[in-house]
């Protein structure tokens, strides 16, 4: 750690992370300050979306140390719990509880984690679907709406607890086309209202638009990382110029 | 047949009854064991995925009737002749729940297994991404997907353990079988004692799948209105 975390929102330090023998994170060190767009992008398998699942701890790290909003949460003996319930996480499959409609899946969590009474909980849900534009939705189950709306009712729950970062990974990857707009548009809010986030994604254009800053990652490692207009306009590492010739 | 019905009449319909309320006992002790060694077997724990492998697969490899034999004349045995208890005794209807719960509790709990393990990975995952612990993000979220999926098989599993109540006459407990073995021998009248028997037992068993096909119908209703 030391003295260069000291505005970091989340500091990942030799982060290292193994499926079995497969070594899929290698090292991997990077901060985050407050209130940064940090847009992650990268070949598949390069490790990006375990990078992001281990800030979490969806899954559990091999070695390293990750602190988020000054708690080691690489350290064992913390409740994750706890720590989650700040962290806001936005799936590629939206994850909505299909055994719930929307309303209940944006209460559950403030009311069963008693950080709301039921009345609260639904005023906020409320406002969050109003924000996304789905408040006419509340009574609907999931598996009626479309992945648009579905993407866009998972980042309202997500809102909901309120959290001060939020996760996307890769969320607007199993959408059609025509409905990627309205989630990234969703999120340009989210980032301009100040929002930390770090986001997996294949939209360059979101990168370019909305990142502060966007982290290259091919084979478990930052090959590169700065400006959207450093690396979209001046890459240096041959690994991003030949990944960026393929995508753009 | 005629006079079967009325003079064993009452006699059979009690036996039913206590058929039934065998079922019955057996059935909720099932349920319990059967979520017991179905979560023990999903939890990110290999001691007790061990411990709930090795309960199915005695279960399963001994037969019923053995495992019958086993508990109502092998336990007390075991209690005071060798461990040197006193007085330790079964009575049948205790006997026959401690088998059908094991028995059947040892199908659920597959049966269970299964149903959690065809929700989609990401409803754990994102349940504990909003900071809900393990066991409030299965009962509130994963356990009710998997029931839906789990009601046909958990139905057939009860008309199974229905039936193999019958495996218990064996023991002594004077259900259905038993009951009527008494009659045939008292009256002679074979081919009319078991066809009544069969036809209890075909009317009990239709009676609960076609309830069971009507909860299964309502159940999926409601999600295809969704």
């Amino acid at each position: 750690m030391g003295a260069e975390c000291n505005n970091a929102i989340i500091h990942v330090s030799n982060l290292k992370k193994c499926f079995g023998d497969l070594e899929v994170l290698k090292d991997i060190s990077v901060d985050i300050e407050e209130g940064e767009v940090v847009v992650v992008i990268g070949p598949s398998g390069s490790g990006k979306s375990t990078f992001l699942r281990c800030l979490n701890k969806l899954e559990q790290v091999t070695a390293g140390t990750i602190v988020v909003n000054g708690v080691t949460i690489t350290d064992k003996k913390v409740n994750i719990n706890k720590v989650r319930e700040n962290i806001g996480m936005v799936f590629q499959h939206f994850n909505l509880f299909e055994n719930l409609n929307i309303l209940r899946n944006l209460t559950l969590a403030p009311v069963k984690l008693k950080l709301k009474d039921k009345e609260t909980a639904k005023k906020e849900a409320l406002e969050m679907l109003h924000k996304v534009g789905l408040e006419s939705k509340t009574e609907a189950y999931p598996s009626h709406l479309s992945g648009g709306q579905k993407q866009r009712v998972a980042i309202a729950r997500a809102l909901c607890m309120h959290p001060d970062i939020m996760l996307f990974d890769e969320p607007t990857s199993a959408l059609d086309p025509e409905m990627v707009g309205e989630v990234l548009q969703v999120m340009k809010q989210l980032a301009a209202e100040g929002m930390t986030m770090v986001v997996v994604t294949h939209e360059m254009g979101f990168a370019r638009e909305v990142a502060d800053r966007v982290i290259f990652m091919d084979d478990g490692y930052i090959v590169e990382e700065g400006t959207p207009e450093e690396i979209f306009r001046n890459p240096k590492e041959q690994r991003t110029i030949d990944f960026l010739n393929k995508v753009l | 047949m005629y006079k079967i019905i009325t003079v064993y009449g009452k006699m059979l319909l009690a036996a039913l009854g206590r058929t039934l309320v065998l079922a019955l006992f057996g059935l909720f002790f099932a349920c319990i064991i059967g979520l017991i060694f179905g979560l023990l077997s999903v939890v990110k724990n290999k001691v007790c995925n061990i411990l709930a492998h090795i309960f199915v697969d005695v279960i399963r490899g001994v037969p019923m009737i053995v495992l019958a034999f086993f508990v109502y004349f092998g336990i007390p045995y075991l209690f005071n002749n060798i461990l040197g208890f006193t007085g330790v005794s079964l009575s049948a209807l205790q006997a026959g729940t401690i088998c059908l719960a094991l028995n059947c509790g040892a199908y659920m709990s597959e049966i269970i297994r299964a149903g959690i393990q065809s929700v989609d990975a990401g409803q754990m995952e994102a349940a504990r991404s909003l900071g809900l612990s393990y066991w409030k993000a299965m009962s509130l979220v994963v356990l009710p997907q998997a029931i839906r999926t789990m009601i046909p098989s958990i139905i057939n599993q009860f008309i199974i353990t229905l039936k193999d109540t019958s495996i218990l006459s064996v023991i002594g407990f004077p259900e259905l079988v038993n009951t009527a073995k008494n009659v045939q021998a008292n009256t002679f009248l074979s081919f009319q004692t078991w066809l009544i028997v069969g036809v209890m037992y075909l009317v009990v068993i239709m009676i609960l799948s076609k309830t069971a096909k009507l909860v299964e119908r309502r159940m999926n209703r409601g999600r295809r209105m969704q």
